[in-house]
Formats: structure tokens, sequence, C-alpha cells
């Protein structure tokens, strides 16, 4: 970081990487026909020329886009024909994240993902920068972010946030959990159907296998990809919010800014519970469904603590969503007509900036939600519920996979627990709000 | 809670009731056509059944319109609906992201339009239809003022 103010280029391998599956398969192919070089000389001509040109086409991209910090924001020039230059303000950055895919490890490359808050969360992207570069060009980013003015030839190396581990995942612990998980079990079953068929018959075995190739292939996919994002996973506590980091063979770091937690579920399914083990995860607001983002990112539900112990969960919690309320009110004893299998887990509880259901047919899952994120309530009750003298609150929060919903209450209470929860989340916006 | 509440336009009744009628009236053309043409005993009895059918309908579209309802309190809006499933929407002024108006040909021919309020959460469901167009223009006015002076964001 000598010249600050300069134009710089990113890393000349990133082409290669962002070309991903593309690079691999093209090398795949060129290998291909190197080996089988010595038959038809003019096919690979073709090959070689095609190549080329995307490799040309590679180093131009590369060759024209720079970027450089200005005062306050980053600014990142690319493109020849459509030429785009994009001004990022630093003092608008909620998170900084750096994330590395399978092939930029390998090329001992690293991407920076700024993103900005509110619902349209833009995200500026330096894909992709030196690994040993990035770690501090986050931290000088931050520092800048943070309003501090850069000093000439004192980059601050100090300013790396500090961290605190809070939790680390043992890889042992997460096999076991995920055998023992829904996805798992039913992987499970399909592999043993799979091996007794095939001791009985090898002829079915193998028509079984042809018909049922993609049914097969997306639960490993689901076991696999489960493994993968979670393996190792870790979760600090920084200034400003958790930093989540995992990944076996994609890397990725995130950043989870508290204020952007929409609610938060707990998931015991049926055999953690006899272990004491639960899961945590967290739904964040936003839309973000910008061009290149990845799988992961796409996803509003992010895992904080993919398999843990009660008490561990409960001191996560403590740093996600504070004053939790306790969730015992049982409903009457008439909802087991309207809901049998659920009846047991359902239960509910507020507090003055909280509140918490928990529901679950075979699995129990306990929602916490932020009075405060609240954006609206409603009281629904169909026909069985209004023989029973029943009702449900739902309490619709910006978040998409978590729903907290108060199931088959009293009516009475119902309308009760309406009035007050629009009441509290009242004075929670009011306080937001000055 | 005590506040008064306020219904759609009754002419969204009687645009409900035609489009039943409407329904009813070409299936007893049908009918009817069976009946001259056909075997007549069959045809009476479609006849009959639309006819039944035809005032099951009107019976439930007009409960359904009478379900309807909204009010405006200090904070939130609420809105009312549903006969099988009753449901009531608490949606404070603050969290509203944008609102709609909007008035379909037939709702149009009428003097009618439809107003949806939307927030951050895809489950909100605040939806007012048959509103008369002047008392739907006023309702957006209102809500996107009172909107912008209670806006909380996310």
């Amino acid at each position: 970081m000598s010249e600050p103010d300069s134009w710089r280029r990113l890393h000349p391998l990133s082409p290669i990487v962002r070309g991903g599956r593309a690079t691999i398969g093209a090398a795949t192919l060129l290998l291909l026909s190197l080996v089988q070089g010595s038959r038809g000389s003019s096919d690979s001509f073709v090959e070689l020329a095609i190549v080329g040109i995307v490799v040309v086409l590679g180093f131009v991209s590369w060759l024209v886009t720079r970027w450089r910090i200005e005062d306050d924001d980053l600014r990142i020039e690319s493109g020849v024909l459509r030429r785009q230059s994009l001004r990022f303000p630093l003092s608008q950055t909620q998170a900084i994240d750096i994330v590395r895919s399978g092939l930029a490890r390998i090329f001992g490359v690293a991407e920076l993902r700024l993103r900005t808050g509110g619902s349209s969360g833009a995200t500026a992207r330096l894909d992709y920068v030196a690994a040993h570069e990035a770690e501090p060009l986050r931290a000088r980013l931050l520092a800048l972010a943070a309003g501090a003015r850069e000093h000439e030839g004192a980059p601050q190396p100090e300013t790396v946030v500090e961290e605190r581990v809070l939790t680390t995942v043992p890889t042992g612990r997460l096999i076991g959990s995920i055998l023992i998980s829904d996805v798992g079990i039913l992987a499970e079953a399909v592999l043993a159907a799979l091996i007794v068929t095939a001791v009985l018959s090898p002829a079915a075995a193998a028509g079984v296998i042809g018909v049922g190739a993609a049914w097969i292939f997306t639960v490993l996919t689901l076991v696999w990809r489960r493994f993968n994002q979670e393996y190792r996973l870790s979760l600090a506590e920084a200034p400003d919010g958790l930093r989540l980091r995992s990944g076996l063979i994609a890397l990725s770091a995130e950043t989870i800014r508290p204020g952007r937690v929409q609610a938060v579920r707990m998931v015991e399914p049926l055999f953690w519970r006899a272990l004491g083990w639960c899961r945590l995860e967290v739904d964040l607001a936003g839309k973000q469904r910008s061009k290149g983002e990845g799988q992961a990112e796409r996803r509003p539900l992010r895992t904080v603590l993919p398999v843990g112990s009660r008490a561990l969960a409960e001191e996560l919690l403590e740093r996600i969503v504070p004053d939790r309320p306790p969730v015992q009110s049982p409903p009457p004893r008439r909802a087991l007509w309207k809901s049998p299998l659920r009846y047991r887990m359902l239960a509910w509880g507020r507090s003055e900036t909280c509140v918490a259901t928990t529901s679950g047919r075979i699995r129990r899952v306990t929602v916490w939600a932020p009075l405060e994120k609240v954006q609206s309530l409603r009281r629904v009750q169909g026909p069985l519920q209004r023989r029973l003298r029943l009702a449900t609150v739902h309490v619709d929060t910006a978040g998409r996979s978590v729903h907290a919903a108060i199931r088959d209450r009293d009516t009475a209470e119902a309308d009760r627990a309406l009035v007050e929860l629009s009441d509290l989340a009242r004075t929670e916006r009011r306080k937001k709000r000055r | 809670m005590n506040e008064s509440w306020r219904r759609p336009s009754l002419r969204l009744l009687v645009l409900r009731r035609l489009e039943v009628a409407a329904l009813a009236l070409a299936a007893l053309i049908a009918a009817g056509v069976v009946a001259a043409l056909g075997n007549t005993v069959v045809g009476l009895a479609c006849l009959g059944g639309v006819f039944v059918l035809g005032l099951g309908a009107e019976r439930f579209v007009s409960r359904r319109f009478h379900a309807w309802g909204y009010a405006e309190r200090e904070d939130d809006l609420l809105v009312r609906r549903g006969v099988m499933f009753l449901r009531l929407s608490v949606v404070p002024y603050g969290r509203m992201q944008f609102i709609d108006l909007t008035a379909g040909p037939l709702e149009r021919s009428f003097g009618l339009a439809t107003v949806r309020m939307h927030t951050a959460a895809a489950a909100s469901d605040a939806r007012i239809p048959g509103l008369d167009r002047e008392e739907a223009a006023r309702l957006r006015d209102r809500l996107a003022e009172l909107g912008e002076a209670q806006a909380a964001g996310l």
C-alpha cells in the first residue's frame, strides 16, 4: 500500500478463476486434444484458436479493469465496449466479506465483497486480489468506512479488527449430526435400499439406479452441500457484528450485523433431541439477488451453529437476541383436535422486545422475532378453529424462511396478543426512530 | 379495539352478483339446450341444479362481501376479510413500502379500484378491493402521507 491513490489492477489470474467451471472444461479439452494431437491437425488448430481467443478476451478484461480508493469511495472501472464505472461509498458499507472458491484457493487469490445496507443490498466485488493482500485490504477499507481517515505512510496494520472466537464446530460432531438429521437419514435409507437390492438381484439394482439416478444424486448433493458449507464453521464476535467462516472446498467469511437479523430459529430434529443437540439459523433481510453472487449468499437463511448443545445455543442467542422471553404457555387442550401432532410442541411467550414461538410436528422449531422487526400482524381463524374457539396469530417479518406463528390459542388470548404485540411493536419502532 | 370499520362500496356486491348471474345464465342456456334437444328429464334436472348452485353462489358472494372491512387507526391499518377463514391484518403505516392502486376493466366500468399496501414481509396481506374511485384515491394519499411520516425502515 505504498501509493494509495493510484489505479490498481486485479490479480492477473482473475479471469481464469472467474471462468470457474468453464476454465476447467477448457483445460480438459485442451489436454485431451494435446494427448490425441496426432490425429487431424486442423481439428486441434480450431480448438487452439478458440482457446486463444478466450484467453485474449480474458486478458483484455483484466487489462481494462482497475480500481482505487478515492477519499471515501471505492472506484472500480471495467469494460471495453460498455464502460462501467462504479463508485461505492465506503461510509455506506455494512460488511466486507472475503470469499474464496475452490479454484481461487488453488490459485491463491481471494474475492472481496462489499455490501451496502438496505433491501436493495448493492454489492461491489473485487474479484480477485492476491490472498495475502485480502485481509489487510479489508481492514483498511473497514477503517476507512469507520470514518478513520487514512494517514500517509501509516497503513495501520493494528486496525485489523479484533475477533473473539465464540465457537467452532468439531468435524466429528458435524458428521454425526448430519448422519442422524432428516436429510442424512433419507440418504442412508436410499443407500441401504440400493445395497439390499444389489445383493438380492444386481440386475434390478442397475435398473433402479437408472430410473432414480436424478433422485439419488439430489439427495447426495444435499448431504454433500450441507457438509461442505458447514465444515469447520466458526463464529466469532467482532466489533461490527458476528463473523461467520466456513467451508471445505469453497471458503467463505461473512459478517452478520446485528441489525440485519429479522428472526432466529432453533431447530431440534427428533434424534438430535435425545443428544441435546440443536441447530441455530438466522434469517436476514434483503433481496440480494445480484448477478454472480454464490448460492450461499442468495439464501436468506444463515446457519450460525450447525450443531451444538442447548447451552451453547443459549449463549449465542444471548448475543443475537437479548431479552428472550421464556416459551412456556401451552395452548388449551382442545387444540389437540386441531393439531394432534403439533400439540406437544406448541407454545409461545413474549417480552418487551421479542416474541418467541415453538412449533413443529416431528422436529421442534423455536422462533424468536425481535418486535422492532415486525412488519405486520395477522390473526387467522379457520373453520375448525372457529368451532373450537381457537385462533392463530402470525407475526410477519421481512425474513423469508423463518416465520413466527402463535398457533391455536384461545380466541380471547389471541385477540389480547394481537393488541399487546401491536402496541409493543409500535413502542419499539418509535424507540428506533428516535 | 373499538374503531369505526369501513366497507368496500356496495357496487362491488353488485359487480360480484352480476358475475355470478352471467355464469349462471350461461349454464342455464346450456341446460335449456339439453332439455330442448335431448333428454328432457336430464335437462330439467340440470336446470334445477344450476338454479340451486346459482343461489348458493350468490349467498357465498354476498357473505364474502360483507366480511370485508378496514379501519384506519392512529398508527396502523386494520383489514379484515374471509368467511370460512377469518383474517384480520394489522399493518403499521411505518412499515409500508409502497401502495398499489389497481382497477381491472370490470372494476373500472363500475368506478371501483383496489388498494394494496406492501411491506417488506411477503406474508403481509393488506388488500382492500372494490373501493369507490375517490375513496381509493383518498386512502392511497392518506396512507402514503402517514407512511412517510412514520417510516421506520427495515
